[in-house]
């Protein structure tokens, strides 16, 4: 029982579409899933995939709770871009790193409760909410570094965007910590369970006894936190804080990442593991394109067409469809 | 007064006393030229914020505005420099394509069921890549049909010019206004976005309303690529890039309820014409930093969404208590 319902679970639709891209990117460029191992850390498309999936994944870490509970966070490319200059411009200020890192994440942290407060004690719409950072966020940013792109080459800012632990990419290992994390806090204890009753009702589970506002503040917290996480490595990895580009539209992915990964954007049903394989998925997209020659603007129209195919999978019509196959199948067991 | 004018009535006298208070500053904002360049210069945000205000009203959002003006640019400079059409043609056929692509996602919104938010997303790829598909590079429009409307110039006392494009951008927003309020169609999408259930019960044809509010949006964001063609002669896929925040933001702080079914197009003219005195005002002051304008339009579009949670619960209160 227990066997099959793993293999049942290996074959769910995301990983096999991811294994899918990866064949397609395999036989587009043969030499894709060859690794090396060079001055002490392993390399090859492969690993860059991991490497650069990584900050896309980790907000989608922070996304699927949010969307879990019918909401969505626009904010976070834009918190991306404000932590990222809040570590660099106390690091070129001559703070030691650990306290612009540990500031950048409580600055995420902060962005993350107001949008939690906006949702949860004002009431006011997720998308609306989350809309307010995203147009302000970037203009705080570039106010933080005066509109410079502030460069630095702090050991330990520019380890955790480029470093390497145990042979893999530093933002690599970040994002599986994150995701083993957070995995363990929404399904080891109560609260995936609260994120879902908010998510179906949230009128009813107040009645049920869930405090929904603490639930959603400590939802869009874990958001902002995540972003901030993800605009540290993107920082470290240019060795600089650029207010403008940094984690520009990557808000988007993160969403889509979440959507292919199956959670429901009408709340109530979620997938953190499932999610970082749908930022895979994208990245191994993206990837693909490059390397088999394709100019990189097939992205988006790839992309696209992604969305599309999710949604029709995913809408009431296609589950109609299934739902008057499915007793067949039943009754021939 | 008649208190479902509220939000409209604070959205004009904020504008009136932010106005006021940058006069005071600077003289040199009240003048006709000032006010010419007001329309002309946000003739583009203007348009594609009537679409956009039609789609909010309905309950939906549209986030693939910015990329159909870029698409639209990018095709009819490729039309006319490329292909030599004429400037009138090119237009016809952006516009074509454009209801096509908005009536698609309109259909997709409708019968998928899906969040409005990322079907237009998924637009928002689409035209994008599509335009970068076409070319990468800006191309350039040179057409006496170009010349013959830039020439097109009211001029008004004080120096000022009302241009073409800033003229139709007001006949746009005079006739969303009556289509809005005065049409079949304006109570349809009225009535969608107050209650979608009830509003089919009450025989509201709920798809065709649907996916007409996204046809007219991608129509109205073509339009206004063309106005962008017109006003910088060029065509260039990465155009206009967050244009479709600048517009949600004119419609919110024009007081339309973002959860649809309450709202005026005359409130985001002046939702347009306040982003468009920020941004005035920072070139004025020339200390003043542009990433100030990215702040305070963050800063207004909270305070408008505030304003709007208390004077809507003061108005729930009220009517319980009459």
């Amino acid at each position: 029982m227990t066997m099959r319902r793993a293999l049942s679970r290996m074959a769910n639709p995301q990983l096999l579409a991811l294994v899918g891209v990866l064949l397609i990117n395999w036989i587009l460029f043969p030499n894709f899933f060859r690794i090396t191992w060079q001055d002490g850390r392993l390399f090859g498309s492969v690993i860059d995939v991991l490497n650069r999936g990584a900050p896309v994944a980790i907000l989608a870490i922070g996304m699927v709770g949010v969307i879990a509970t019918k909401g969505v966070d626009l904010s976070v490319g834009a918190v991306m871009a404000v932590a990222g200059a809040v570590a660099a411009t106390l690091v070129v200020a001559g703070y030691p790193a650990p306290v612009a890192v540990v500031a950048a994440l409580l600055v995420g942290l902060l962005c993350g409760l107001w949008n939690g407060f906006l949702v949860a004690v004002l009431d006011i719409q997720p998308i609306v909410a989350t809309l307010v950072l995203m147009v302000a966020g970037r203009g705080i940013a570039q106010l933080i570094t005066e509109g410079f792109i502030v460069t630095f080459n702090d050991p330990l800012l520019v380890f955790i965007g480029t470093g390497s632990l145990l042979g893999l990419p530093m933002a690599t290992v970040i994002a599986i910590a994150m995701l083993v994390l957070v995995t363990l806090l929404v399904r080891k204890t109560a609260i995936g369970l609260f994120i879902e009753a908010v998510g179906v009702n949230r009128a009813a589970a107040t009645l049920a006894g869930i405090r929904s506002r603490m639930l959603l503040m400590l939802v869009y917290g874990l958001s902002g936190l995540c972003a901030a996480v993800a605009g540290l490595i993107v920082a470290g990895d240019i060795r600089g804080a650029d207010a403008n580009n940094a984690g520009l539209w990557l808000e988007l992915d993160a969403i889509l990442a979440v959507v292919i990964g199956g959670t429901s954007l009408l709340g109530g049903r979620f997938s953190v593991p499932l999610a970082v394989v749908g930022a895979l998925i994208i990245q191994a997209m993206n990837t693909g394109i490059l390397v088999s020659g394709f100019p990189p603007e097939f992205n988006l129209i790839v992309k696209a067409a992604l969305i599309f195919l999710v949604l029709i999978i995913q809408s009431p019509l296609a589950t109609r469809v299934v739902v008057v196959k499915r007793p067949v199948r039943e009754a021939g067991k | 007064m008649n208190r479902s004018l509220r939000p409209l009535v604070a959205t004009a006298v904020i504008f009136a006393i932010a106005y006021a208070l940058s006069i005071l500053q600077f003289p040199g904002l009240f003048s006709t030229r000032v006010l010419g360049n007001f329309l002309t210069d946000n003739a583009f945000l203007g348009i594609a914020a009537v679409g956009m205000t039609f789609v909010i009203l309905s309950g939906g959002i549209d986030l693939s505005v910015g990329a159909v003006i870029g698409f639209t640019g990018v095709l009819v400079a490729v039309l006319i420099s490329w292909a030599g059409w004429h400037p009138l043609a090119a237009f016809a056929m952006a516009l074509a394509s454009a209801a096509a692509f908005g009536g698609l996602m309109g259909l997709a919104v409708h019968y998928l069921q899906v969040p409005a938010f990322i079907v237009t997303l998924a637009g928002m790829f689409l035209a994008r890549g599509g335009a970068s598909v076409i070319t990468r590079d800006s191309i350039p429009v040179s057409h006496e049909f170009y010349d013959w409307i830039s020439s097109l110039i009211i001029r008004l006392p004080g120096g000022g010019r009302l241009s073409f494009i800033g003229l139709l951008m007001v006949a746009i927003f005079v006739v969303g206004a009556l289509v809005a309020h005065r049409t079949k169609f304006g109570s349809y999408v009225y009535a969608l976005g107050g209650n979608s259930v009830s509003a089919s019960l009450m025989g509201v044809p709920v798809a065709r309303t649907t996916v007409g509010v996204y046809m007219l949006s991608s129509m109205l964001a073509a339009l206004a690529g063309i106005v962008f063609s017109l006003y910088t002669s060029a065509g260039y896929p990465l155009a206009a890039v967050g244009v479709e925040l600048d517009a949600i933001s004119a419609v919110v702080i024009g007081g339309t309820l973002l959860t649809g079914g309450y709202g005026f197009v005359l409130g985001t003219f002046i939702g347009v014409m306040l982003l468009g005195l920020v941004q005035t005002y920072i070139i004025f002051d020339g200390t003043l930093s542009s990433w100030w304008t990215k702040i305070v339009i963050g800063a207004l579009l909270f305070l408008f969404i505030v304003l709007q949670r208390l004077i809507f619960a003061a108005s729930v209160r009220g009517e319980k208590a009459s």
